[in-house]
């Protein structure tokens, strides 16, 4: 398997607070790595690193085969990022946000026209076509939301807290376009405070302090913890954090 | 390049259903243009004087008729003595006095005649120096028709005003007006454009997004290119309609000035924009820069009046001469080619203050 993610040691420090330290993994093609971690521990700052946004103070980082340190443009072009806040314009139409994002990754013409419908398909929104994003609802925004982060066929999406504040049935929806767009080959990279989306995942790591303390499959990290759930390893571990939350 | 029709179809969807837009670009400019004309006067007139004739003659008495005929005075009251006058000064009711000596009339037959006093109250600077500045012209004039001796009576002065012939304070005005509100507006929105986007979590969505910089910074200049022309239309619009003032010059040449000066100031606005954190924080740096821009402008201070530090101050003014230019061309009828060197320097501006915005743009940080 051929990895699109990987990092060695790489750190990130603001004056004295390091917020990532020397953290070093890999995520391979079509995976869904969940990065799991409580809230001040080090989760959207490393991501940030890894999508270009934010440059390392140490260590190296290769995503989608181009450095974090001097290649960010590259880096923007392979992949997708839905971050906790929401992120579309809330003052386009349904079509129009497609559009807009469809056109800055070079979808143009009838292929965008297409990929909108399809798109729209698959959401079940074409009633909604012509609705102002702000008027959906929160769990159909997020839906569209990680659907025009994808549009482009990244090889990697970043969803960071995708699906907070999101109602149950709706965030077993979200999953199941993860796992379409996993099918594909695009690398899911989740961060979420649900323990029950963490053990959706094939693989997760749990960082403590900017550190990662544990990273394996659900399974082999509940066995390996002597845990009944994902929820327990994951207060076993965030229980040594020293930090207070951000 | 195809990027940049999308982002652009963003920006003028967004501009378009803002439902605040529409206001700030047609109500303000009318407002401002309809107000501050009649607001920002300094032309005097009503004045109000204090008589002290102590000469009591029939000269002294046309003199007083002479000066409040000019139309500028008013009289207020007329006193036995100077302290009584002054009274009147400290309590507000006038705001100059003219004391006229005793023996005024008796001293135009020697070589000496007397000279009547002015006393002007400071404390409404611009009134006291405009009324004594007024009360001078008028008693020279008075004395240089009274006085029998040919070499006493001062050349005569015959002040013709160029280029506003009915010294219309308005005319001076109007056009300044229209440069400065192109500049708040225009600048008030650049500035908080692209902040607004941070506020709201789109930006980070456009920053790991392969957009380049420049694309994204010319998507946002566009808008507000076309809102200064826009702006530039009402203004000159409405003081036609509502002052009856024409350019003397070329209208198209306005136009070319201000497309030029939007690409300045609008660079001006997004650089704030891209380093500011919040709107509040953008606001209130746009605005100390506008108002120091504005008041430094030429538009109530002539330049050459001003210290001459200021006056050095206001080379970095890029509104300076957008007023300048407007003038130039409203009043005076002046070319393209009389111009060239106000282009030149708003064609620094423009460069200049479009790489702050592409500095002060940062996609990753460090």
């Amino acid at each position: 398997m051929n990895n699109v993610i990987e990092t060695n040691q790489l750190t990130k420090r603001f004056g004295s607070f390091t917020a990532v330290n020397s953290i070093s993994f890999s995520v391979g093609r079509g995976e869904i790595f969940g990065f799991l971690g409580a809230n001040g521990a080090g989760k959207t700052t490393a991501m940030r690193m890894l999508c270009g946004l934010s440059v390392p103070t140490s260590g190296t980082a290769r995503v989608a085969g181009f450095n974090v340190y001097n290649e960010q443009e590259k880096i923007k072009k392979s992949i997708g990022y839905m971050s906790q806040k929401f992120s579309l314009y809330a003052d386009l139409r349904v079509w129009e946000n497609i559009r807009l994002f469809g056109g800055i990754y070079g979808i143009h013409g009838k292929r965008l026209t297409e990929k909108t419908d399809e798109l729209l398909d698959i959401l079940d929104l074409r009633g909604e076509r012509n609705t102002m994003v702000a008027s959906l609802p929160l769990g159909w925004k997020q839906k569209l939301a990680f659907s025009v982060a994808i549009i482009h066929e990244p090889a990697i999406v970043f969803l960071d807290e995708p699906t907070g504040g999101v109602d149950p049935a709706t965030r077993r929806q979200f999953w199941e376009l993860i796992y379409q767009a996993s099918a594909r080959g695009i690398t899911a990279f989740v961060t979420t405070h649900y323990m029950d989306e963490a053990e959706y995942c094939n693989r997760v790591s749990v960082m403590v302090d900017g550190k990662i303390e544990a990273l394996d499959a659900p399974l082999a990290l509940r066995q390996k913890y002597g845990a009944a759930n994902m929820n327990e390893v994951f207060h076993g571990l965030a229980r040594k954090a020293q930090r207070s939350d951000e | 390049m195809k990027t940049l029709k999308y982002l652009l179809e963003k920006e003028f969807k967004q501009i378009l259903r803002d439902s605040f837009m529409p206001k700030i670009i047609f109500l303000v400019p009318a407002l401002q243009l309809l107000i501050l004309p009649f607001a920002a006067n300094f032309e005097m007139r009503n004045i109000n004087i204090g008589i002290i004739d102590h000469d009591r003659s029939v000269v002294s008495q046309q003199l007083v008729n002479k000066v409040l005929s000019t139309g500028y005075f008013r009289l207020s009251n007329v006193s036995a003595t100077y302290q009584e006058g002054i009274r009147y000064v400290e309590s507000n009711v006038a705001d100059i006095l003219l004391e006229i000596p005793a023996g005024f009339e008796s001293s135009f037959a020697t070589a000496q005649p007397k000279e009547p006093l002015i006393a002007a109250n400071a404390v409404n600077g611009t009134k006291g120096g405009m009324g004594s500045a007024y009360l001078t012209g008028i008693i020279r004039e008075y004395l240089a028709e009274r006085s029998p001796q040919e070499a006493v009576r001062p050349a005569p002065i015959a002040a013709t005003y160029l280029f506003n012939d009915n010294l219309s304070y308005k005319n001076f005005m109007v056009p300044g007006i229209i440069a400065m509100l192109i500049s708040i507006i225009g600048g008030a929105l650049s500035a908080l454009n692209v902040v607004r986007e941070k506020e709201k979590g789109t930006m980070e969505q456009m920053n790991v997004t392969p957009v380049p910089k420049a694309l994204f910074i010319l998507s946002k200049l566009t808008p507000f290119w076309i809102i200064g022309f826009i702006l530039l239309s009402i203004g000159v619009l409405i003081s036609w309609a509502v002052y009856g003032l024409l350019p003397a010059g070329n209208l198209l040449v306005i136009y070319l000035f201000t497309a030029v000066y939007m690409i300045a100031f609008t660079g001006f606005g997004l650089a704030i924009s891209n380093v500011s954190n919040t709107q509040t924080q953008a606001m209130f740096t746009a605005f100390f820069f506008i108002i120091v821009f504005a008041l430094m402008s030429g538009q109530f201070t002539p330049v050459s009046s001003m210290p001459q530090w200021a006056q050095h101050v206001t080379v970095f003014n890029p509104l300076r001469y957008f007023v300048d230019v407007m003038r130039m061309i409203y009043l005076k009828g002046a070319h393209l080619s009389d111009l060239a060197g106000q282009f030149g320097i708003v064609c620094i501006f423009a460069v200049g203050f479009n790489i702050l915005a592409l500095i002060g743009y940062r996609k990753t940080e460090g």
